[in-house]
This record gives structure tokens, sequence and C-alpha cells, in this order.
């Protein structure tokens, strides 16, 4: 019995080893291509891939900066810190809601798509049919991807965070009477720079994960519609997981003792 | 006598413990259509995707142009590939191209044509398989059996010397898959290339191979011209031709 679940967890360590073996290999792999990706490609999957969310991040974003600003409005007022209520959602807006938000949001909407794209050329074929025609896969389909998300993604940070921090003023505002120049002075005089660049690096980095972990499964998905939708789900599901992991790793490399 | 062009030599193939390719022997000489018959999950379709580099063997040599392709890395492989076409059994067309850039992929991949050369070579190679209309049409608005005439116009865009047909009339009616076998005999003829054609379906051997060998549980048991099969008294030809239930030989199929 005790051999038993031994074997069943040692199984389940070895699989996930390989898949993170065989998923850093395809990045590196991925990297060693960038030179010779296809400019017109990667601008046709930077409009369909990035462009396109901008409607479901703003929205996202907008509703964010919303109800953190009803959240602490209020609450700093009757403390008499009305002065900092700005730059409080600005900083935790740039730094940390925008990026990690934009990162589940574009996992949810790109990340499933490009998983279900490749896994669908992969058990019709397609993939087999690009290698037999001496064209690389990785080349002609993961990098452009990979460019592309990664290069859309502090574009839609930097949206988002104009988009959130309107939202945060117009509650603070008309919800909570903080002067629109005790709002915009706050967040001069608490906020920096490098918040949002800092979460626009953030999202270079969630941009790799999210195209490298949905290119991943697709081209690793099982034949039928059943290891296509299988495929999408754990693209998602993993992307996810790898963000919030990267995020804190990324938040102490980046903000602490800075 | 011609050059072997493909030369198979003790092919084995195993996924984990189960082995699908067991000894396969084969030659295929310079310009002759060869048909790999045998019934389904014996491996047909297997050789020929270790003969592109799909699959590694696990034993055996593979010749191609005389040349022993074991162990090739990716990019020597790319450059085999470039004198190869294939015709997979689904087509496997790009659905993200319509017919014409299908077509062109491997022109436009892989040799830097004017692109006026390149309409003029897709224009030429839809209209001998009989999709000059269809060009500005995309896979999924296609029939299986013009995918198939697209799939084989693809193949032969870049001008291989070799043709790999993976069951290409599989699927289709008696009408078109007529047609097909026919089209290959043409492509054959027309540009003198060296296939292998994969297949269950005797009529189209007959219209378009030169020779047929059988497979059965892994390994090629007999090799002959399409009449000799026709005529052959061996039991498993006979079983798989007829489809009769004939002593040895449907026990041999199992």
């Amino acid at each position: 019995m005790f051999q038993d679940v031994c074997a069943f967890v040692g199984a389940i360590v070895l699989d996930f080893c390989r898949a993170a073996g065989r998923m850093m290999l395809l990045f590196l792999d991925t990297l060693s291509k960038l030179r010779e990706v296809n400019i017109k490609e990667m601008l046709r999957q930077m409009a369909l891939l990035g462009a396109d969310s901008l409607p479901i991040v703003l929205l996202t974003m907008l509703c964010t900066g919303m109800v953190f600003s009803v959240q602490t409005a209020k609450e700093f007022v009757e403390l008499g810190a009305s002065g900092t209520v700005g730059g409080i959602v600005a900083i935790a807006m740039g730094r940390e809601l925008v990026p990690v938000l934009t990162g589940v949001v574009v996992a949810g909407r790109i990340g499933a798509a490009i998983a279900a794209e490749l896994g669908t050329m992969k058990v019709t074929e397609q993939i087999d049919a690009l290698r037999v025609m001496a064209t690389s896969p990785v080349q002609y389909l993961v990098a452009p991807r990979f460019l592309a998300v990664a290069l859309m993604m502090p574009v839609l940070i930097v949206f988002g965070n104009f988009i959130g921090n309107a939202g945060g003023f117009f509650v603070a505002h008309y919800y909570a009477d903080i002067g629109s120049m005790t709002y915009l002075n706050s967040i001069k005089q608490f906020c920096e720079p490098f918040d949002l660049f800092g979460g626009m690096i953030k999202g270079v980095v969630f941009g790799a994960i999210i195209s490298i972990t949905g290119c991943f499964k697709g081209l690793n998905a099982k034949q039928g519609a059943e290891g296509v939708g299988l495929a999408t789900t754990a693209s998602v599901v993993l992307s996810i997981i790898l963000i919030f992991i990267f995020d804190y790793f990324l938040t102490v490399l980046l903000y602490v003792d800075k | 006598m011609a050059e072997s062009v493909i030369s198979l030599q003790g092919l084995e193939l195993a996924f984990g413990e189960k082995k699908v390719l067991q000894g396969v022997d084969l030659e295929v000489k310079k310009g002759e259509t060869m048909a790999v018959i045998g019934p389904s999950g014996t491996g047909k379709s297997t050789i020929l995707k270790v003969l592109i580099g799909l699959l590694a063997p696990t034993g055996g040599k593979v010749f191609i142009e005389g040349q022993d392709v074991s162990g090739l890395t990716e990019e020597e492989w790319n450059e085999i590939r470039k004198h190869i076409g294939m015709v997979f059994q689904y087509s496997a067309l790009f659905d993200f191209l319509d017919v014409g850039e299908n077509v062109a992929f491997g022109l436009r991949q892989h040799f830097r044509l004017p692109e006026e050369e390149v309409r003029q070579k897709v224009d030429g190679l839809l209209q001998d398989v009989g999709m000059e209309d269809a060009k500005h049409l995309y896979p999924v608005e296609l029939s299986g059996g013009m995918k198939k005439r697209v799939s084989l116009a693809r193949a032969l865009a870049i001008e291989p010397r070799i043709v790999l047909y993976d069951e290409p009339t599989a699927g289709l009616d008696p009408i078109r898959m007529m047609n097909i076998s026919r089209l290959i005999r043409e492509t054959q003829r027309k540009h003198k290339v060296t296939s292998i054609l994969v297949t269950h379906d005797m009529d189209s051997v007959y219209v378009a191979a030169d020779r047929v060998a059988l497979i059965n549980n892994g390994k090629i048991v007999a090799v002959g011209t399409p009449e000799e099969f026709k005529h052959s008294e061996n039991p498993l030809i006979r079983g798989f031709i007829t489809g009769e239930e004939i002593a040895g030989a449907t026990e041999a199929f199992r």
C-alpha cells in the first residue's frame, strides 16, 4: 500500500518534471528563433491577440479601480487621510492589480485561444504538415505569438492603468467627496514612474508565460476534440498559477528595498 | 536496373511495449509508384512517418536517395524534406490560409521566387488538379475530394523528387476515388516522381501503382506487380484483396 502511494506520487513528480523540462526547452527554442520571426505574422498576431483584448482589459480595470476606490476612499476620509487615496489606488493598480489581473484576463482569453488553435492544428495533422514542409512549428507558430503577447501586455497594462485610475478617481470624487486636486496631488506625491514601469516589466514576463504555456499545451494536445478541450483548460489553469508564482518573485525583485 | 531511391532495411519501430514495425524490408526504385497495402493498424502510415522524419525508428536502417537518415537532426531532416511531398490522409491543409496560399506555402517558405512566378505556378498546379476555381476558398469550404486534390497540388508545388501518399482515397466515393488515383498516375508520369502510396483500396492500386507490397503485423509479407497480386494464389494476398475467409489468411490478419 505504502509502495503504491510512493509510486503514484513519484510518477506525478516525474511527469511534472518532464513537462517543466520540455516547456523550458520550448521556451529556449523560441528564444533562439526570435531573429527569424516573420514580422508580418507577428503584427497580425499582435492585432489579433493584443488589440482585440483591449475592451475586456479596459472593462476589468475600470471595475477594479472603482471597487478599490469604493473600498478605501470613505474609510480613509474618516481617518483624515483623504490625501493618500489617489496614491494608494495608483500604486496598487500600477504595481499589482493591473499587471496580475491583465495577466489573468489575457490568460483566459489569449492563452486559451492559442492552445485551442495549436491543439486543433496538432490533431488535424497541420503541425506534422508544417514539419513535412521543412518549416519549424516553433519558428512559424510559437515565436510570433510569443513576441506578440509579450509586447502587447505592457501596452494593455498602460491602458489598464489609465482607465483603472480614472475609475478610482471618479468614485473617490463623486462617492467620497475627495477633491480632484487632492486626488491628483496624492498620485504625484506617492507614485514614481517605476510603479508603472515595474508593472509593465511584469506584463512582459506574464505575456511570455501565457504564450509559451498556450503553445506548449496546444502542441502537446492529445488526439480528438476532448484533447483540445483539455489542453485549453490546462493552459489557462497553468498560466494563472505561474503568473501568481512569478508575481511574488518579480515583486520582491522589482520593489522590495527599492 | 533502376537505382533504389528509398530503401528500408530491417526497419523497426515500437511505442513502448507495442512493436508496430518488426523488420520491414522494402526497396522503391526511381520513378516507380510502390503501393503499400494491408489491414488497418499494421504500420502502413507509420512507414511514411518514418520516411519523412516525423517518427524515429527504434531499429534498422532507412536510406533516402542513398543517404542513411538514421539519427539526423531536425535541421538535417529539413534539407531532405525540401525534396519530398506528402499527401496526408485528412489532407492537413492549413485552415488559416486559402487554397492558393496553401499551395504556395512551400514556395514562399523555401524559394525566393518573384510573386508573379509563384502565382503562375500555383495557377498551373490548381489547373492540373482541376481546382482552379477554388483558389480563394478556405479549406473549411471544400469537400473531402477537393481537399485531397489541393493537398496533392501543395505537395507538388516544391517539385519534389519523392511523393508520399497516406490513404489518399480514404472516405471518397468511387468516382472521386478513381479521379484521385488517375491523378496520382498522371503526377508520376508528368513529374517523374518516385512515390509510395499507402492504401487499402485495390482499385486505386490497379490504376496508380507499378508494384505492391503487402504488410501484415509490421512486416512486408509479399511484393509484386498489381497483375501478379490480382492472380496470386498466396492466401494472404487473396484474403486481403477479396476479403473472403481463406484458410490461413483470416487468422493472419487478426
